[in-house]
């Protein structure tokens, strides 16, 4: 029987621009045999829940460059179990400090790529850790 | 440069050499497997004037300060004056900008360059939902005129250049600065600076857009015709290549691009009825340096040759400043790891001594925990020393133009040269700039080269130090420079007084006439200026104008 394809939504919240990292994974993500939703910029915790749950995503990836993903990922993982959706692995990545990378965790970000992260890893985490339905 | 019977013998030497000397080491060691520039130009192992046979010098090269300007705009170039240390910085308050800027002053700086937060330049008021977690992250928070005279505090205009990294609320942010200009006593005519102002990249790359690419390419228009008239020595526009590089452009797609953007503003000027020896000389740019100091170099001067045939051919320009690339520069943010961060020091010195030898004009240098956070006041200073090492000390700043006649370098420009004129040519073919961008297609072109480059540091084939080679164990780094969400409650309140204060009925008929004059063909600049002094933010001038003319949303282009 065919596996099911992973479905991941990439996404970027907050004004940051700076999207080379999610196209470029979104590309990746694709190539590995994932169906992959890009949002686009500028989308908020609220916008980026409602495309998961559209798309009865398995994941969701949200990079972010702006110094916002304090704010932003916790938010979205918040929204995702307020709509049942606690099963979604969540992963992040962008500039991100080290040091904030217990906290998140232990929000329930499952893990988050700094620059310099070979797109295999990324993708090995994802196929290791997705949940099935 | 050589005779033919000078050539024929270089060839043949060279030959001679390749079939013997070179084939008898080949047979001992292999090379390496990468043998290109870090952009991917395929790389011989020996230059000689046979690569380089149609060079002529007269009509490629010729001199310093003349046509076709590849060895710089200037006659003497640094041996009179060095660039413009130019540090972008922005972080918090605009009173915590204006203390980091009389810092840098005070270190021998010799140009301001504004870094807006997020909300400005998407023209947002701090206390917008949009804004939440971005106020003060990556810049300074001003919403309005009264930001505008903190962020200047003691900063005399008429003195200092100021850079502004604003693109499509451009014309807002322009008009605060020249009212604070004017409160201040200085006249305009001796306010100079530089506002980014180029929209079309926003779309391309760098995603602060507001409007949809016609109503606001007529705003960057705008402003260049208002400045032409008001403020003569200003930097009208800032047409960037650096985000497309830093999205992944190859050196040669950096510098087509950004032409080609280029050549879609001199187009919207030439139809606004402004002469192109009014405009042209304001025009300005601004590129990206690589660690690969000779494919840099040969970059910059491919670009500046580039620009000034098309002033002259293309656009008839008559005034040789017309025809003169004028550049800005920041070492490549992209470049610098996260791994090892004191190796991004290295970076930054061989990405300065790329651009000193490439003839700029003003320079960022990035500092070297910037893969980290904001940079630190130590990391900044370090950077801004950087520069002054290489301007002081290298010997690079001493000649003009030292790198010329290098057989490699010469065969890298014409090669650089003739890659960014297909690209135009093929752009030409598609309708123009503004087409290929809404087909995607430039978009498309720098995601591949993205793409193609981090397959090659994933397999190893290209080594990035600390990366995918010569990786250790290190501690995180901490003393991290934070911004404090207070900031962004702190503002909103600020922002809700500053609103209850103003005088409401001059405040509502200034937005009013500059809703009317912005559904005309009337430039809008005296309009915005009045509005900003009756207190009206960012976010209600750009609001008028979402209003009138729509929003941008984009098409999303994987490749």
């Amino acid at each position: 029987m065919a596996e099911k394809k992973i479905k991941i939504i990439v996404a970027k919240p907050g004004l940051d621009g700076h999207d080379r990292g999610a196209k470029l994974l979104s590309r990746i993500f694709a190539e590995a045999g994932m169906e992959v939703v890009y949002t686009g910029l500028r989308q908020t915790p609220e916008m980026i829940v409602e495309a998961a749950l559209q798309e009865d995503a398995d994941v969701v990836g949200l990079s972010s460059l702006s110094g916002v993903h304090n704010y932003f990922f916790p938010k979205v993982v918040e929204l995702l179990k307020a709509k049942k959706l606690g099963n979604v692995l969540v992963v992040g990545g962008g500039i991100i400090p080290l040091e904030d990378i217990p906290t998140l965790k232990k929000l329930g970000i499952a893990e988050i790529f700094g620059p310099g992260t070979s797109t295999d890893t990324i993708v090995g985490f994802i196929k290791a850790n997705v949940k099935s339905k | 440069m050589f005779s033919e019977k000078d050539l024929e013998k270089i060839k043949a030497g060279k030959k001679k050499w390749s079939e013997v000397t070179l084939a008898k080491t080949l047979s001992k060691a292999p090379e390496k497997k990468v043998k290109t520039t870090w952009s991917g130009i395929p790389v011989e192992t020996l230059y000689t004037p046979a690569e380089i046979a149609g060079l002529d010098y007269e009509s490629k090269l010729g001199y310093p300060g003349e046509y076709p300007y590849t060895r710089g705009v200037q006659p003497n170039m640094f041996r009179g004056r060095f660039w413009t240390m130019r540090q972008y910085a922005g972080f918090g308050s605009a009173k915590e900008t204006n203390a980091r800027y009389r810092y840098l002053l005070g270190q021998g700086q010799t140009g301001l360059s504004v870094a807006f937060h997020l909300p400005t330049q998407a023209g947002y008021d701090s206390d917008h939902p949009l804004s939440m977690g971005e106020v003060g992250k990556v810049g300074a928070a001003i919403d309005h005129i009264g930001d505008m005279r903190i962020l200047f505090d003691q900063i005399p205009l008429d003195k200092v250049t100021t850079s502004m990294t604003v693109n499509a609320a451009a014309t807002v942010l322009l008009a605060m600065y020249l009212s604070v200009a004017s409160e201040q006593g200085a006249s305009w005519d001796k306010v100079g600076g530089t506002i980014q102002n180029d929209v079309l990249k926003e779309i391309i790359c760098r995603g602060q857009y507001i409007y949809p690419p016609k109503p606001t390419m007529r705003l960057t228009v705008d402003l260049i015709e208002f400045c032409q008239k008001n403020v003569p020595t200003w930097n009208t526009i800032s047409i960037s290549g650096y985000h497309i590089r830093e999205s992944g452009s190859t050196a040669a797609q950096e510098i087509a691009f950004t032409i080609a953007d280029g050549i879609a503003y001199a187009e919207a000027c030439a139809a606004r009825g402004i002469p192109v020896d009014s405009f042209a000389p304001r025009l300005s740019f601004f590129f990206n340096a690589f660690t690969d100091v000779l494919e840099e170099v040969a970059k910059f001067r491919a670009a500046r040759r580039v620009w000034a045939k098309i002033m002259k051919d293309r656009f008839k320009a008559k005034d040789p400043r017309s025809m003169m690339l004028r550049y800005h520069v920041q070492t490549g943010g992209v470049t610098l790891t996260a791994q090892q961060p004191l190796n991004n020091i290295v970076r930054v010195a061989l990405q300065t001594l790329a651009t000193v030898l490439g003839g700029n004009q003003s320079l960022h240098t990035n500092s070297y925990d910037e893969a980290l956070c904001l940079p630190t006041q130590g990391a900044v200073t370090v950077a801004l020393r950087t520069q002054q090492i290489v301007a002081e000390e290298s010997g690079a700043c001493v000649t003009v133009d030292p790198l010329a006649g290098s057989y490699y370098v010469e065969y890298l420009t014409d090669k650089i040269e003739a890659e960014v004129e297909d690209y135009i040519k093929k752009i030409d073919a598609m309708g123009g700039t503004l087409t290929a961008i809404e087909q995607g297609y430039i978009q498309k072109e720098i995601q591949n080269s993205a793409y193609l480059f981090q397959k090659s540091i994933d397999s190893g084939e290209r080594a990035y130090v600390g990366v995918n080679k010569y990786i250790m164990e290190e501690p995180p780094v901490t003393d991290l420079l934070r911004v404090d969400m207070k900031v962004g409650e702190e503002k909103a309140a600020e922002l809700k007084q500053w609103r209850a204060k103003r005088d409401k009925a001059a405040w509502q008929k200034a937005l009013d006439k500059l809703r009317e004059v912005s559904k005309t063909d009337a430039n809008v600049m005296p309009t915005v200026i009045e509005a900003v002094k009756a207190g009206a933010t960012v976010g209600e001038v750009c609001d008028v104008w979402r209003e009138i003319f729509g929003q941008y949303r984009p098409k999303e282009f994987i490749s």
